[in-house]
C-alpha cells in the first residue's frame, strides 16, 4: 500500500512536465494492478464528491444549456425550439425593466456599500485595543439569517408615522417617509438593508488584508513627509489594490443576482420598481401555478451568466492594464 | 505598538490623536447602533405587547413585558417544530458537506491520482458559474430524479445533497491538506498505514482548525438558506424557519411574529459568539481563496 502511494506521487510529476509521456503511463497496467496499486481506494475516496458534484452541479450546468433551447413543461416530451426562448425573454416588456432595476440596485449598492467597509476597516486597524469587540459588532448582522433580517427591516420600514425609522426620523422633525411603498424609495430601501446585512463580511476581509501591509512602507512614506491622510491614499489603498478589485467584482456579481430582498420586501412592486432579473427568472419558472416556463427561465439565467462572464473578462482586462501602468 | 498607518510621532500630536480617536469612537457608536441596535430592538419587541410595538416602537416597555409572546410563538405558531426542522436540515447539510469536502480534498491533495488535475479543474470551474444557472435544472432533477424513479420533493435529501456541492469547501480543505507536512505522511506509510488509516488517524486529526471553519459555515449557510428549501419542501410541516417565517407573517400577531424572528436569530448569534474565532478566520480566508 505504501509503495503505490509514493509511486503515484512520483508518477504525477513527469506526466505533468511532459504531456507526451502520459499515454504510455496510462496503458502500462491492467485493471488488477490498478486495484492493487490503490486506484480503487482513491476512486472510492473521490466518489462522494464526484456523485454530489455530478448530480448537483456539473450535470445541471450542462442541462441548463440544453433546456434554454427547448420547450419543457414536465408533461410532454421536450421539443427543440432554437432561439425562441431567448427571443421570448427579449420581447418581454418586463425584461428591460428588470435589467434596469438590477443595474440600479448593483450601482447603488456599490456607491453606498463599497466605501463603508474599507473606511471602517482602516479605522479599526489603527485600534490600540478592543479590536475584537469592533469585529464582532461589525460581523453581527452577517450572522442574522437573511430572511429574519429582511422581515425585521420590513417592520422598521413601516410607512406610518409610528414606524421604527419614521419615529426615529420624527425626533429630528423629518418624514414620515413612504419607504417601500413608493416606487422611488423602494429600491434604495432594499439597498440600505442589503448593505447593512453584508458589509461586515467585507470588513473582516479588509482587516485580514490590512494586516499584510508592509509596515516599512508607512515608515518610508512618513520619512518623506507624508501625513496620515496621504499614507492612506498612497500606501494603504495601493497595497490593498488586489483585494479591493476582487471584492468589487464579487460584490457586483453578487448584487446582479439579488433575489431575497425584492422577493420578500416588495415582490417586485410598487409598480414593478423592484423587479430584478432573478425575480423574473423565478417568475418564469415557479411564479405560474399552471406550470413553469422553464425554457425562458433557463434562457434568462444563461443570458445573465453570459453578461457576468463578459463583464468579468472586461473588468479583469481593464484592471490588469491599470495595475501595469 | 509598532508603527502602523499612524506613526508614534504622529500619535504624540494632539490633533492626530483627537482625529483618530474621534473616528474610532464614532465608528464604535455607529457599530453599536447599527450592529447591536436592531438585535436589541428585536429582543425588546419580542417580549413587548403588540399594541405597544405598533403605537410606540421605540419606547421601553410602556405597559410592561409580554413574555407569553415567546411561548405562543413556540407552541401556537409551531415555531418549535420549524426550529427542529431547521436543526435537522442543518445537521444533514453539515454531514454531507464534511464528507464531500474531507474525502474529496484528501483524494485530490494527498492521494493525487493522475486525473486529479482534471477533477480539480472541473471543481474550480463551478466557482465561476452563478448559482442561478443551477436553479431550474436542479429543481427538475429533484422532481424527476434519474435512477431513483420517484420525486424527491419533500424529502430532506433534496436539500442535503445539493448542499454538498460546494467547491469553496473542497478548495478550502484541499489547500489546508496541501500545507500539511509530507514527512508525517511518509512516516505513517513506513509504519504501514494505508490510505484509509492515513486519512482517519493522521490527516483528519491534524485538520481540526479548517474543519471547524467549514462546519461553522456549513451550518450557518443551511440556517440562512431560503429559496431552495422553499422550492423543494412544499409541505409546511417539513419546512425550516426561513421558509415558514414569511408564510406565517400575514396571520400572526406582530408581537408573536417578532418573538418568532427572535427565536430564529438566537442560535446563529449564540454560535457566532461561541465560535467567533472560526467565523472571523473563515471570513478572512474566503477573501484569500476568492483572491
Amino acid at each position: 500500500m505504501s509503495e503505490h502511494l509514493i509511486r503515484g506521487r512520483v508518477g504525477l510529476a513527469p506526466s505533468g512536465a511532459d504531456p507526451a509521456a502520459r499515454p504510455a503511463v496510462r496503458w502500462r497496467g491492467t485493471p488488477l494492478t490498478w486495484v492493487h496499486g490503490g486506484g480503487l481506494t482513491t476512486l472510492l475516496f473521490l466518489a462522494p464528491m464526484l456523485i454530489v458534484f455530478g448530480a448537483c452541479s456539473w450535470y445541471p450546468i450542462v442541462r441548463t444549456v440544453v433546456m434554454a433551447f427547448q420547450h419543457t413543461n414536465l408533461v410532454r416530451p421536450a421539443t427543440w425550439v432554437g432561439w425562441d426562448n431567448f427571443r421570448a425573454v427579449w420581447d418581454d416588456p418586463l425584461f428591460p425593466i428588470a435589467v434596469k432595476n438590477t443595474l440600479y440596485f448593483a450601482g447603488l449598492a456599490l456607491v453606498i456599500g463599497y466605501p463603508i467597509p474599507l473606511a471602517a476597516a482602516v479605522i479599526m486597524s489603527e485600534l490600540r485595543r478592543g479590536g475584537a469587540l469592533f469585529s464582532v459588532l461589525a460581523y453581527l448582522p452577517v450572522v442574522i439569517p437573511p430572511v429574519v433580517a429582511v422581515l425585521l427591516w420590513k417592520t422598521f420600514y413601516d410607512a406610518g408615522s409610528n414606524g421604527v425609522f419614521n419615529t426615529i426620523l420624527g425626533w429630528l422633525h423629518l418624514g414620515p417617509y413612504p419607504w417601500l411603498q413608493d416606487p422611488h424609495w423602494a429600491m434604495p430601501s432594499l439597498v440600505l438593508e442589503s448593505t447593512w446585512a453584508n458589509a461586515g463580511g467585507t470588513v473582516i476581509i479588509y482587516l485580514a488584508a490590512l494586516r499584510g501591509v508592509n509596515r516599512d512602507l508607512y515608515e518610508a512614506a512618513a520619512l518623506d513627509g507624508a501625513g496620515v491622510w496621504r499614507k492612506v491614499w498612497h500606501v494603504t489603498v495601493p497595497q490593498l489594490r488586489g483585494v479591493l478589485l476582487v471584492t468589487m467584482i464579487l460584490q457586483i456579481i453578487g448584487t446582479a443576482q439579488v433575489f431575497l430582498e425584492p422577493y420578500l420586501f416588495t415582490s417586485g412592486g410598487p409598480s414593478n420598481s423592484t423587479v430584478t432579473v432573478l425575480l423574473l427568472i423565478y417568475d418564469y419558472a415557479f411564479g405560474n401555478s399552471l406550470g413553469g416556463d422553464y425554457g425562458s427561465a433557463t434562457a434568462l439565467s444563461l443570458m445573465l451568466a453570459g453578461a457576468l462572464a463578459v463583464f468579468s473578462a472586461v473588468y479583469l482586462r481593464l484592471t490588469r492594464n491599470w495595475s501595469q501602468s | 505598538m509598532s508603527s502602523g498607518l499612524v506613526s508614534p510621532s504622529e500619535w504624540r500630536r494632539r490633533t492626530v490623536r483627537w482625529a483618530v480617536g474621534g473616528a474610532q469612537a464614532g465608528l464604535l457608536v455607529a457599530l453599536l447602533v447599527l450592529g447591536l441596535g436592531p438585535i436589541l430592538w428585536l429582543a425588546k419587541s419580542a417580549i413587548s405587547p403588540t399594541a405597544d410595538t405598533i403605537a410606540r416602537p421605540m419606547a421601553l416597555f410602556p405597559s410592561g413585558a409580554a413574555w407569553h409572546n415567546l411561548t405562543s410563538a413556540w407552541n401556537d405558531v409551531q415555531v418549535g417544530r420549524y426550529f427542529w426542522n431547521t436543526v435537522v436540515l442543518a445537521a444533514g447539510s453539515w454531514a454531507v458537506q464534511m464528507l464531500v469536502a474531507t474525502t474529496g480534498g484528501y483524494a485530490l491533495s494527498v492521494l493525487r491520482p493522475r486525473y486529479a488535475r482534471f477533477v480539480t479543474g472541473l471543481l474550480l470551474a463551478t466557482l465561476f458559474v452563478p448559482a442561478v444557472v443551477l436553479l431550474v435544472p436542479l429543481y427538475i432533477e429533484i422532481v424527476r430524479p434519474p435512477l431513483i424513479g420517484h420525486s424527491l420533493i419533500n424529502s430532506y435529501w433534496a436539500v442535503w445533497l445539493p448542499a454538498g456541492a460546494s467547491a469553496f469547501n473542497v478548495v478550502l480543505v484541499k489547500r489546508f491538506f496541501d500545507n500539511l507536512p509530507r514527512e508525517i505522511f511518509e512516516a505513517a506509510r513506513v509504519d504501514g498505514a494505508g490510505a484509509v488509516r492515513l486519512f482517519t488517524s493522521v490527516v483528519l486529526p491534524m485538520s481540526r482548525p479548517i474543519l471547524g471553519v467549514v462546519s461553522v459555515f456549513a451550518v450557518l449557510a443551511s440556517w440562512k438558506d431560503f429559496l431552495w428549501p422553499l422550492l423543494v419542501l412544499t409541505e409546511p410541516d417539513e419546512q425550516p424557519l426561513s421558509v415558514r417565517l414569511p408564510a406565517i407573517q400575514p396571520q400572526t400577531e406582530l408581537g408573536v411574529f417578532l418573538a418568532a424572528l427572535f427565536i430564529a436569530t438566537l442560535v446563529p448569534i449564540a454560535a457566532f459568539l461561541i465560535f467567533q474565532r472560526s467565523f472571523l478566520r473563515g471570513s478572512g480566508l474566503s477573501g484569500a481563496v476568492k483572491g
